[in-house]
């Protein structure tokens, strides 16, 4: 069941009966380029003997590309396959993100793994179950539609039954899965759509090894690296003698600008890397850019302008009122509690690196370009790690292991970044611009909308294609070049995520100004990516244009919505907050809403935000939330409210304190004084309702709250108050500022 | 050189300076990984841990203080099958999501209701506002910390 099993020997042990069940030979992924399309991650991955086999006991072992990063997505795999397969939970054991033994899935991202690897995991457990069936009824001299199966035994109606275990050796999986058995239909679920409790828990309140940090091995060292002052600096020299000379130091690695340490006992490598950061000389990198302009900035660099979501409505109207307004939204850091961490061991020429990066196998390709290895000769094993919300330090520090695992041959190296190299190394949520024009027809209704804006890249994470995306390679004697920044395309988008308005308007355009050329300050992946910005300029923008047509917001956007699904979570989330139509705030109390469909194609949902404003401090709080969301076919009702919850949570940390404090000398925000987020004293109360929706497909949920979170309660402020905050986050001066 | 600690009743010695933190002694050395390092800076509570009844923070606390004070760690509570109540009011909370905050949480709340059975939703927040989370999780964490008041009140 996925027990940690974190030790050399506990590993070998645990794994040992995989090793032989898992047919990932490359030879039976080839030869099928003219295949039929398959759903899901069956695509890429067409064995079914690479998703699932049945065990000698009638258990049943499956495996997925995606892997727990705290949001309980192995948890729902696991009553996935469940279901299909007509087992007990506790007889179904889930295996992920091992490049010696998983399905190649890419990243755990985007809210797709229950889409993705759950289809996938369906799809190929319904197929075993009706090959088991037909293997029973050939068995039992029966028609395969006369069975019934339960709890894995097959019985006909005479009475006579067949396990699986009986037919696990006859039940031959290496071959591609068809996809044409239909998977139960949801009337008949008894797992799925059940609040399991997450296989994870029990452990992490124990303090039983849940993660990569815990990991101890036999002969485990400890390594540190050194970081320059601010980006793109060359080391100069240090002094190696008296930090070889400390007290329990094995080694000091340099390779070109990359600097590390590894000692036996962690308290002498962090000391050692005190004093390397006190004697190592650096010729420091760029000046980065004024904190003060940084937006102006970005609307200043080149840019690839794509234009999407073009409706060419009737010309405008002499009559028509044209509104316009720009908001702007900081780089955000991820923040992970825990700062990332890996262990790493080089052993007869082969790396091994237990990591908790979000795919095993891009950040494998990464490591055959930094340590000049053949891909078979590292191995990239995922255990969980403190939570990352997108591309944090995971696999920086991965990368950061080997380079110091290769030093010391045959010791496993623990590296856990400090607290500053992970607020000052990881690559931050963008910051972007957003501008937005539209027109009010004479009735009130919005007859244009216009809306730009501004970002670098959301996406550099591994896998590059020409290019290599960890953090160490870019320093090494021979320096690797990153690679080029991408944005994801529409209709999932990058930066542009969410920019499209789902809303019915005659007439719209938007620009994407991806600034892909260059980033004064390194950003990638952070949960929702763009989306969280554009909700909440498109959802904010919504509320100035209700007011200017004097209407209520929850009756504005429902007379803009034709959705039914989009309709029905807006008037669930008012009447679960009895929403007053058009009422003021009074000075320091007030309301708002907000909603989105993520990405305009997974889960969707409405939050109503409730604001309580200090007017001599400034300072913003939001005792209450009311949140509806329609996610299609619930899986796990629990997981789902908890996701939900969780994303209102980190969106109103983001929305009230947030921002990357950096000079022209690099980063500032080091530690959590220089990066405050939301405390337990402040924290909303979340109040979730779900719509299930048991016919429609299970949609991706674990960044659906957070951009309908900042719009409701940036439009709760403006309600509150009577002034509007355009500027994230809404920090006390800017609150004193906007209330003069 | 050898410093004796008493960790969940247990004397141990461990082969290291008295200035080292006890974090790294409680996790290297004795095997203890619930505490975790967040900060190293006692900003943020993961390493959070119990020092004759009291919450510190074993980051910054230096091995060579304790004397003989009883240190507790979130193992020293209870298992996966005899849980402590509170560890019982997490899994039956379900209140964790990444769950590095949560060994930490545990304890901070461990320190409250020993002091105070009938901590309110606001003592809670108050005694558990030096604990970050990032996952946004807090709410399950206070409610998992009432019950454990409710059921520990019980017993």
């Amino acid at each position: 069941m996925n027990a940690p099993t974190l030790t050399r020997r506990g590993f070998s042990k645990g794994m040992g009966a995989i090793v032989l069940a898992f047919s990932l030979d490359p030879s039976e992924l080839l030869g099928q380029g003219a295949a039929a399309r398959l759903p899901g991650s069956l695509q890429n991955n067409r064995m079914l003997s690479a998703w699932l086999r049945i065990n000698a006991d009638g258990s049943a072992t499956v495996s997925s590309g995606k892997v727990e990063l705290g949001q309980g997505i192995l948890t729902a795999l696991w009553q996935i396959a469940a279901e299909e397969l007509d087992l007990p939970l506790t007889r179904v054991h889930i295996l992920s993100g091992d490049t010696a033994h998983s399905p190649n899935e890419g990243q755990t991202a985007g809210s797709q793994s229950v889409e993705n690897s759950g289809t996938a995991l369906r799809l190929a457990c319904a197929e075993a179950r009706a090959m088991l069936i037909d293997l029973a009824a050939a068995k039992l001299g029966v028609g395969a539609d006369t069975l019934a199966v339960a709890d894995g035994t097959i019985s006909a109606a005479d009475g006579r039954k067949v396990t699986y275990a009986e037919l696990a050796s006859a039940v031959d999986l290496k071959r591609e899965a068809t996809a044409k058995i239909a998977p139960k239909p949801p009337a008949k679920h008894k797992i799925v759509g059940q609040s399991v409790p997450r296989l994870d828990i029990p452990r992490k309140v124990t303090g039983g090894i849940a993660y990569v940090q815990d990991m101890f091995q036999t002969g485990m060292v400890h390594g540190r690296v050194v970081r320059p002052p601010r980006p793109g600096s060359t080391l100069e020299s240090f002094d190696e003698a008296p930090i070889k000379a400390m007290k329990g130091v094995i080694a000091v690695v340099r390779d070109g600008s990359f600097l590390g340490v590894v000692a036996e006992r962690e308290e002498q490598a962090i000391r050692a890397r005190e004093a390397l950061i006190k004697n190592a000389k650096w010729k420091l990198g760029p000046e980065l850019p004024d904190p003060a302009t940084i937006h102006a900035h970005l609307k200043t660099l080149p840019s690839k302008d794509n234009v999407i979501g073009v409706k060419q409505g009737p010309v405008l109207a002499s009559t028509a009122r044209v509104l316009e307004a720009t908001y702007t939204k900081p780089y955000l850091a991820h923040a992970s509690i825990g700062p990332s961490a890996a262990v790493a061991e080089f052993r007869d020429g082969k790396m091994t690196v237990w990591t908790h990066s979000q795919g095993v196998f891009p950040l494998r390709t990464e490591l055959v370009k930094v340590l000049k290895l053949a891909p078979e000769n590292i191995r990239c094993v995922h255990i969980e790690g403190s939570g990352c919300y997108g591309h944090n330090g995971a696999d920086d520090v991965a990368a950061d292991a080997a380079l110091l695992a290769r030093a010391v041959p045959g010791r496993p190296v623990r590296l856990q970044w400090m607290r500053d190299d992970e607020f000052a190394w990881e690559p931050y949520g963008a910051a972007m611009v957003m501008q937005v024009k539209a027109a009010l027809d004479p009735d009130g209704r919005i007859a244009d909308w216009q809306y730009e804006l501004w970002s670098n890249s959301h996406s550099t994470r591994p896998q590059s294609t020409t290019g290599t995306n960890v953090l160490a390679g870019w320093y090494l004697g021979e320096p690797q070049k990153m690679g080029p920044h991408t944005s994801p395309p529409q209709p999932a988008g990058g930066g542009d995520r969410n920019s499209i308005p789902l809303y019915d308007f005659p007439s719209q355009r938007v620009v994407h100004h991806f600034l892909q050329e260059v980033m004064p300050i390194r950003s990638s992946a952070l949960r929702t990516l763009g989306a969280y910005a554009n909700v909440f300029a498109l959802e904010s923008f919504m509320d100035e244009l209700a007011a200017a047509a004097n209407a209520d917001p929850v009756a504005f956007r429902l007379a803009h919505m034709k959705d039914p699904r989009a309709r029905a979570v807006i008037e669930k989330v008012a009447a679960m907050a009895n929403w007053k139509p058009s009422q003021s705030g009074d000075g320091t109390r007030g309301r708002g809403i907000g909603f989105a469909r993520y990405k305009n194609l997974a889960c969707y949902v409405a939050c109503v935000a409730e604001v309580e404003v200090d007017r001599s401090s400034g300072k913003v709080r939001v005792p209450q939330v009311w949140l509806a969301a329609d996610a299609g076919l619930v899986i796990n009702p629990n997981g789902l409210v908890a996701q939900m919850d969780g994303g209102v949570v980190q969106s109103a940390s983001w929305t009230l304190y947030e921002a990357v404090k950096f000079d022209k000398n690099g980063i500032q925000s080091r530690d959590w004084a220089s990066y405050p987020i939301m405390r337990m004293a402040d924290v909303p109360k979340v109040m979730v309702e779900l719509i299930n929706r048991p016919t429609e497909r299970a949609m991706g949920a674990g960044e659906g709250s957070q951009g309908p979170a900042v719009a409701a309660i940036a439009n709760a402020f403006a309600n509150a108050t009577g002034k509007r905050i355009r500027d994230l986050p809404l920090t006390p001066d800017r609150v004193k500022t906007a209330l003069g | 050189m050898a410093i004796n600690l008493k960790v969940n009743g247990v004397s141990r010695s461990v082969p290291a300076e008295p200035d080292t933190p006890l974090l790294y002694v409680l996790r290297n050395d004795l095997q203890l990984h619930g505490a975790k390092f967040g900060c190293g800076l006692a900003q943020c509570g993961a390493c959070t841990v119990l020092v004759d009844g009291r919450a510190v923070r074993s980051c910054v606390t230096e091995i060579g203080t304790l004397g003989s004070a009883e240190i507790t760690t979130i193992e020293g509570l209870g298992t996966i099958e005899k849980p402590h109540p509170l560890q019982k009011a997490f899994m039956d909370e379900q209140a964790a999501q990444c769950g590095y905050c949560i060994a930490g949480m545990i304890m901070s709340a461990k320190a409250l209701l020993d002091r105070n059975p009938r901590a309110t939703e606001a003592d809670v927040r108050e005694a558990l506002d030096g604990n970050l989370c990032r996952c946004g999780t807090h709410n399950r964490i206070i409610g998992a910390v009432l019950r454990a008041g409710r059921d520990m009140g019980r017993t």
